[in-house]
């Protein structure tokens, strides 16, 4: 579900090999035209060097974004204020680790393992969305990144599921199915406070508040300084410009929110009826840098956990490495 | 009278079990040693959760309890009713992996013997989840079957966990004295010590197969007293944190 708009440039990316700077002209002509042609491309295929490590950045980023997405929300499972709730969003949780496990496959495909990814991510090589480094600080929250971080990424995500690459387009043909049960879920939960008693709704404004500028992150940096090249859509590895995702995004859910007498915090927020598009104030970007290279709340504690697991968990993966070894039954 | 209460305090202990394991499964969501076991214990904790919540609806519905919400959420820790063994924090993954095997074993075997009930609800409810705990119990062969044959290590691991557990899995069929006698002769069900042996049974050759070593009964002292209200200190934090929000307007819809 959590696949921001924005793919980040790693730190230390690999100098391509002299040899992979140069496709091959007549192949590479031939897959952009099977591109244009709107075919899709398979793990077999022939393709750019640059295309296999672009794609490889972006499914790795998605699929770390639904694991470490799972832990802000996840703390809230045991919390979850009753039956319906509970089973909701263990259920919902659950998904998003399982869309994590779909897009790591489909990010296999391009010939990077699991464990390189995971071990990528941990030490802080390969990134995920920067949405996930803020705290969910009360119940309101999740509610908040149920409707409204589901949503965004929905926007996303129903993008590339138009994308040029099989695997990928399919994993997130499936995911956003599950998603928009998720948006549903969240939704709900986030009427249930909005239309309940004074303390819920001002729990609700209170979290909103806190989310809106993460969320107008979300999207990544506006067109005019976003770095990415045409080749990415010319290639269909993105789909649509930061820009256009955010506008999106914007006209379908803030009347949603207004509707409700919710207020977002930005007095310059307001659909501009002749050009179509929303005009709001420009979130701080110096601030989504500075998350980005770790200096949000929740960076560390967030790795932290994903290191715990993978630590605590060494010994079952290496166990189901073992060749069956038969013990022999030890005399009672 | 006594025919209900003897009914309503088994359906408290099953209900209190299953959602006090529901919730220990479910903290591991998110952290678990590979993503298939994340997804696992996730899935397990939705069924047992969900149990609870059917269990406490027959209450409601059938016995004149609370509405299953209030009941689960809002009620004093003295007031529950489960074993100890479901109140253990996970800490590492072999022992929830052996809990999970001896707890499902358990669970399986007690909603076998609820086919044939004289409670209609325990019959149309044990059939629904009869289909749900085969693979629960599949699963935890399974695992524990690869474990212990994966290396000293990992063999290891899960010998001390069989050791660590058994004696509070054995707690999950303490009687109720007061009321043990009627719910056997009403035919609601087999009894505990019926129960106990046949799980005994049932998890033995599993655990011959995984050459595990499984401590001689005889020499087992069950950890009881959960179903007298009388709980581990691991209970009261979990209560606490379950009810954390539902708690801060008990009123109110969430």
């Amino acid at each position: 579900m959590y696949g921001g708009g924005y793919i980040f440039d790693e730190p230390n990316k690999k100098q391509l090999r002299e040899e992979e700077q140069h496709d091959e002209p007549e192949k590479l002509a031939a897959f952009e035209e099977r591109i244009a042609r709107g075919e899709k491309i398979e793990s077999g295929d022939w393709m750019p060097a640059e295309y296999r490590r672009q794609l490889i950045r972006l499914i790795e980023q998605h699929a770390h974004s639904e694991v470490i997405g799972a832990l802000p929300e996840g703390t809230w499972i045991t919390r979850a204020p009753g039956f319906k709730r509970k089973l909701a969003l263990i259920a919902k949780v659950q998904d998003e680790i399982g869309h994590g496990q779909l897009l790591y496959n489909a990010a296999e495909t391009l010939g990077k393992s699991r464990e390189a990814m995971i071990n990528d991510l941990l030490s802080g090589k390969s990134k995920y969305s920067n949405v996930f480094n803020y705290p969910a600080e009360t119940w309101a929250d999740v509610a908040v990144i149920g409707f409204l971080i589901d949503a965004a990424a929905i926007v996303n995500q129903v993008a590339n599921a138009k994308g040029s690459y099989g695997p990928y387009c399919r994993a997130l043909e499936r995911i956003c199915y599950e998603e928009s049960f998720h948006l549903k879920q969240g939704h709900d939960a986030f009427i249930e406070l909005a239309t309940g008693t004074l303390a819920q709704r001002e729990m609700l404004q209170d979290a909103l508040n806190r989310w809106w500028q993460p969320i107008m992150h979300f999207f990544g940096p506006p067109d005019k300084v976003s770095s990415h090249s045409e080749k990415l859509m010319q290639w269909k590895v993105k789909m649509a410009s930061n820009d256009d995702m955010r506008n999106q995004f914007l006209d379908a859910y803030v009347p949603k929110i207004w509707e409700l007498g919710l207020t977002l915090p930005d007095p310059a927020l307001r659909k501009n009826e002749a050009t179509g598009r929303w005009e709001y104030t420009d979130p701080d970007w110096d601030e989504f840098f500075r998350v980005i290279n770790g200096g949000g709340p929740c960076n560390a504690e967030r790795l932290q956990v994903r290191k715990w697991a993978e630590e605590h968990g060494r010994w079952v993966r290496q166990a189901l490495m073992q060749p069956a070894e038969r013990k022999a039954f030890p005399v009672a | 009278m006594s025919y209900n209460a003897a009914l309503t305090d088994l359906i408290i202990k099953m209900a209190d079990d299953e959602l006090i394991q529901g919730h220990r499964n479910s903290e591991w969501t998110g952290l678990g040693p590979v993503m298939e076991e994340d997804i696992a214990f996730s899935s397990m904790a939705q069924d047992k959760i969900g149990h609870a919540w059917a269990l406490y609806r027959i209450l409601h519905e059938n016995l004149e309890g609370k509405d299953p919400d209030t009941f689960a959420f809002h009620r004093p820790e003295k007031d529950f009713k489960c074993s100890h063994l479901v109140e253990m924090p996970n800490e590492e993954y072999g022992f929830s992996l052996m809990r999970h095997f001896l707890f499902d074993h358990a669970e399986a075997i007690r909603y076998e013997s609820l086919l044939d009930s004289s409670f209609e609800p325990f019959r149309i409810l044990s059939k629904k989840v009869k289909g749900e705990l085969k693979y629960h119990t599949l699963h935890a062969n399974a695992w524990i079957t690869q474990l212990s044959q994966a290396g000293e290590d990992s063999y290891q691991r899960m010998q001390a966990a069989l050791n660590n557990t058994v004696a509070l899995a054995a707690g999950i069929f303490e009687a109720s004295p007061e009321y043990e006698d009627t719910l056997v002769t009403e035919r609601v069900y087999p009894g505990e010590a019926i129960l106990y042996q046949r799980w005994l049974d049932r998890i033995y050759p599993i655990l011959v197969k995984a050459s595990l070593n499984l401590p001689d009964p005889k020499t087992i002292t069950p950890a009881y007293g959960g179903r007298q209200g009388i709980h581990t200190p691991y209970l009261q934090p979990l209560l606490k944190e379950m009810g954390e929000v539902f708690n801060l307007d008990a009123e109110a819809s969430w």
